[in-house]
């Protein structure tokens, strides 16, 4: 066999050998993927691209120009080179491809994002549940134009602050238990015009202030509301703020879907970099292994490769926490090294993997964990050692840092453990749900935060707060609680001072 | 199955619409900004973009999430010589922060949001909604600034544009075309003549020989009187005039810098002169700066001069106003130039000075200049010069404005003011 190309520059008929190359040996690995649909775009585009979170098409709002003006920034500074590669979760599968790249780097964006991120999108369990691939675009159609029709109607300004009150709450708009269903963009619109007409009934009907008879009344004292706390806050608040309008409303909602949408790719950070990283180094190597690419290309493949999973140390100038193409690539690459040469120490410490066919435990690792849980049971004592991980133990009551674990037999539990909950999002996230509502009196909001590790909240939640308080009409009330005592009280209106 | 989609020719600026919801929520901050920016620049300094810096609090979209404190693990790679059980001191200012993994939390942490407006942004956030007053009256349709241009040559013209190998050639072919005919019978008559005298019996022919004098005498006295010269030789180079755009302007900076205009003062009319200098930049390939000072007295100076140094004693305006004229007469003339002035004092005046202004201003400036804005920088009640210029605003609404300026933040507003769009309808006409 001849090499596809000898030369950098690339062209459509290259990039489409290279892609029917990547994707037959893709198959020969089983992975399985969407159609891709590959856009080649300029480096203006591609910062457009990055502005807007890599959403093909979305509403309009400030904070995108704010990205964009920062990318802009940056990339003309020279401070930063654009990532290579934006991949979206959608069937197809669109990724872009961005002109200014040689074709070794084309070759590589091909087989990470079109092969190795598009199959992580199709396979792994939180994907599958949370989001549907094929309906996402049509979604962010419907939005788009929903949201400018309200502009029109209600003017920016308004759209405006509805928005940012809803996007300091995103993280606070996901079910995390439920699955919701997919459903089309039709549908979407037919469902919005009627959900706007009941809904509005429903919620009048809890704010009755029409006097009942005297056992209601009574009834109704005892009676909680929410009857239980609720974590989905935007969704308890598009649901039963009293004073929010039809369109108000279906915006908390768009909010919400984005947010729902996006919660797996939160939840899966290292596993999907690691996963197409480990994916783009195994199938541009099987390349050159069949003689299909030269020396020149593989040099400058793993240059790039190379400063993808570079991991500073932590005193390093360039640490800005852990890298999760590196963590994620090289847990990949350890675990495949477990099922080929495993140790003793491997032995011991994955019995039911050590010696397997690789290929099928990658899989099954892609498919059913997301990082927490991937970290906690393949995280291998060996890895540990090549990343020199330690734990540090910040208590505010103590003068110093205690550093409780290091790469050694007695600290790589404590490690994996700790590892673990760093990329565990309701650890990582305030626990704050919506509590009570003083139903009979001024209808005010009182929120729960429950403290984990007496770690408070940051200064932004009297900001926070007071968005709350926009979407809400009436008082909020944030109360934190820690070992089931209130230890701290925050309002908005602020009735402290 | 791939598909391969060239994007490369959709818009590139899909950002556009958020880029500018962002600038329109933080107009103020970049406002404040560029007139920062002005009052750090030398006027003549605008030739650039502005970096403009926001306070990150602003823009600053606020998330609940986890602050410093509580007891927290935290991972981290490259450990190179700890021990279980080190304590370590905590780091000065507080950094690390919690979940050092965290994503969201990357590229935060800077005090400001800083980015780059182009340099027609810069201007574009100064000139909003401003047009140039009586700006039609010089634009293409009624130019009133020529260029000669040569369009070769006519029979009529000054002594200076007199050529003279056009007009020698002319007189030399007129010569040829009035004489060859009488030189060539001439010629003939000689010849005969020869013959006839050379003949031994010319006396034959005595008669036909008187005859032939006689007509060759004629004929000399004719050839003779051709002239060398005739004013119908004269050709002269044809000078036709051109109009061509006018593209030049001249802005007259008067200042007071009377022992009662103290620095503040000064300070605001700069921002004030920088502001038209930037505004005329912006419609005029050309500019020059003229800098008048004056107190009893007024002089041309430098722009340095004009602003920074100090002067004592009384104030005659008018002194300023005269040489102002002088220079206009002198250099710039008004079909050539467009003529702006801008006046800035205190509202000092000698008393009996203040009408011989006015009558300076409307006898011999507005009629000549496009437009002349009289600021009085002063927190107290008006002066007589105020009164006095009150009545030219009337009569020459279009070319002279006034305004007070009572603090340094009054500046911009008093200038857009000054400079506020004229509605379209009352440009028309007056250009003639």
């Amino acid at each position: 066999m001849s090499y596809i190309s000898t030369d950098s520059e690339w062209t459509f008929e290259l990039l489409e050998a290279y892609d029917s190359e990547i994707k037959r040996i893709a198959k020969r690995y089983k992975l399985d993927t969407y159609p891709n649909q590959i856009e080649v775009i300029s480096a203006e585009q591609m910062m457009d691209a990055y502005a807007s979170v890599g959403m093909p098409l979305g509403y309009h709002h400030w904070s995108y120009g704010k990205h964009f003006l920062a990318t802009q920034k940056n990339y003309q500074r020279g401070a930063m080179g654009l990532a290579y590669e934006i991949v979206i979760n959608s069937s197809p599968c669109i990724a872009y491809l961005m002109e200014e790249n040689t074709l070794p780097m084309q070759a590589l964006v091909i087989a990470h994002a079109c092969y190795g991120h598009n199959s992580f999108f199709k396979g792994n369990y939180l994907f599958k549940t949370w989001t549907d691939a094929s309906a996402i675009v049509d979604y962010l159609v419907f939005s788009r134009g929903y949201i400018k029709k309200c502009e029109e109607r209600y003017g920016i300004e308004e759209v405006e602050k509805i928005l940012d009150s809803c996007h300091s709450l995103m993280n606070y708009g996901v079910d995390r238990y439920k699955r919701p269903k997919p459903i089309s963009a039709e549908e979407e619109v037919h469902r919005q015009e009627e959900r706007e007409e009941i809904l509005q009934q429903q919620v009048n009907d809890l704010w009755r202030t029409i006097p009942k008879g005297h056992e209601e009344e009574v009834e109704k004292k005892q009676r909680n509301f929410p009857s239980e706390p609720q974590e989905n806050l935007l969704y308890f608040i598009e649901k039963n703020a009293p004073l929010l309008k039809p369109w108000q409303r279906e915006i908390i909602r768009i909010v919400r879907k984005m947010a729902q949408y996006f919660y797996p790719q939160r939840q899966t950070q290292v596993m999907n970099e690691g996963w197409a990283t480990f994916w783009h180094y195994t199938l541009l190597h099987t390349l050159y292994d069949e003689g299909l690419v030269d020396e020149g290309f593989m040099l400058e493949f793993l240059t790039s490769h190379t400063n993808v999973v570079a991991q500073p140390a932590f005193d390093s100038p360039n640490y800005n926490g852990i890298n999760p193409y590196a963590l994620g690539f090289n847990m990949f690459q350890d675990i495949k090294r477990i099922c080929q040469h495993p140790s003793e120490e491997d032995k011991e410490w994955f019995p039911e993997i050590a010696g397997s066919d690789w290929l099928e435990t990658l899989h099954f690792a892609m498919k059913n964990f997301k990082d927490e849980s991937f970290i906690q049971q393949y995280l291998s004592p060996k890895l540990i050692r090549d990343f020199k991980l330690f734990s540090l133990y910040d208590d505010e009551r103590a003068a110093k840092y205690l550093v409780d674990a290091i790469h050694n037999e007695k600290g790589y539990r404590t490690i994996r453990d700790n590892l673990s909950q760093q990329y565990d999002l309701s650890y990582r996230e305030p626990n704050i749900q919506a509590w009570s509502v003083d139903l009979r009196g001024d209808r005010s909001l009182t929120l729960r935060h429950t403290m984990q590790s007496n770690i408070p909240l940051s200064e932004d939640s009297s900001e926070v707060i007071k968005h709350l308080h926009s979407l809400w009409g009436f008082d909020i009330h944030l109360e934190t609680y820690s070992d089931g005592k209130k230890v701290k009280d925050q309002s908005c209106p602020d009735t402290h001072e | 199955m791939s598909y391969f989609i060239d994007r490369r020719l959709n818009g590139k600026n899909k950002s556009l619409v958020n880029r500018q919801r962002f600038m329109q929520r933080y107009k103020k901050h970049i406002k404040q900004a560029v007139s920062e920016a002005i009052n750090k620049r030398s006027i003549t300094d605008m030739e650039r973009g502005e970096s403009i810096s926001i306070p990150s609090q602003d823009t600053h979209e606020p998330i609940i999430s986890h602050g410093q404190g509580g007891q927290q693990h935290r991972i981290y790679p490259g450990n190179k010589q700890f021990a279980a059980g080190d304590k370590i001191d905590r780091p000065k200012g507080g950094g690390g922060g919690s979940g050092s993994g965290k994503a969201g939390n990357s590229g935060e942490g800077e005090d400001e949001f800083s980015f780059y407006i182009s340099k027609e942004e810069f201007l574009n956030y100064i000139f909003e909604d401003l047009a140039l007053p009586n700006m039609v009256k010089k634009t293409l349709s009624t130019q009133d600034e020529f260029e000669t241009k040569h369009a070769g040559f006519v029979t009529a013209g000054t002594a200076n544009n007199l050529s003279i190998i056009r007009s020698m050639r002319n007189a030399h072919a007129r010569r040829i075309a009035l004489s060859a005919g009488k030189k060539r019978k001439l010629k003939a008559l000689l010849l005969e003549q020869q013959e006839l005298e050379a003949n031994p019996d010319g006396f034959k022919h005595h008669a036909r020989l008187l005859a032939i004098s006689e007509e060759i005498s004629v004929l000399k006295s004719r050839i003779k009187k051709v002239p060398y010269l005739d004013t119908f030789d004269l050709r002269y180079r044809s000078q036709v005039k051109y109009p061509v755009p006018t593209s030049k302007a001249v802005m007259f900076c008067l200042m007071d810098v009377s022992g009662s205009m103290t620095q503040d003062i000064k300070e605001i009319a700069k921002r004030f002169y920088i502001l038209l200098y930037l505004f005329l930049q912006k419609n005029y390939d050309k500019i020059e700066l003229v800098f008048i000072r004056h107190h009893t007295s007024a002089k041309e100076v430098s722009e340095e001069e004009f602003f920074y140094s100090r002067e004592t004693g009384g104030t005659i305006v008018s002194s300023a106003l005269k040489l102002m004229h002088e220079i206009v007469q002198d250099r710039y003339s008004a079909s050539e130039w467009n003529i702006y002035a801008a006046q800035a004092s205190d509202g000092d005046n000698w008393d009996d000075d203040s009408p011989q202004c006015a009558s300076l201003l409307s006898q011999y400036i507005l009629p000549e200049v496009q437009y002349f804005s009289y600021i009085e920088i002063t927190p107290q009640d008006h002066q007589a010069l105020w009164h006095a210029y009150q009545a030219l605003g009337k009569a020459w609404p279009k070319e002279f404005a006034m305004a007070q300026i009572k603090e340094p933040g009054d500046i911009y507003t008093v200038f857009r003011e000054l400079f506020a769009k004229q509605p379209q309808g009352s440009r028309q006409g007056e250009s003639a």
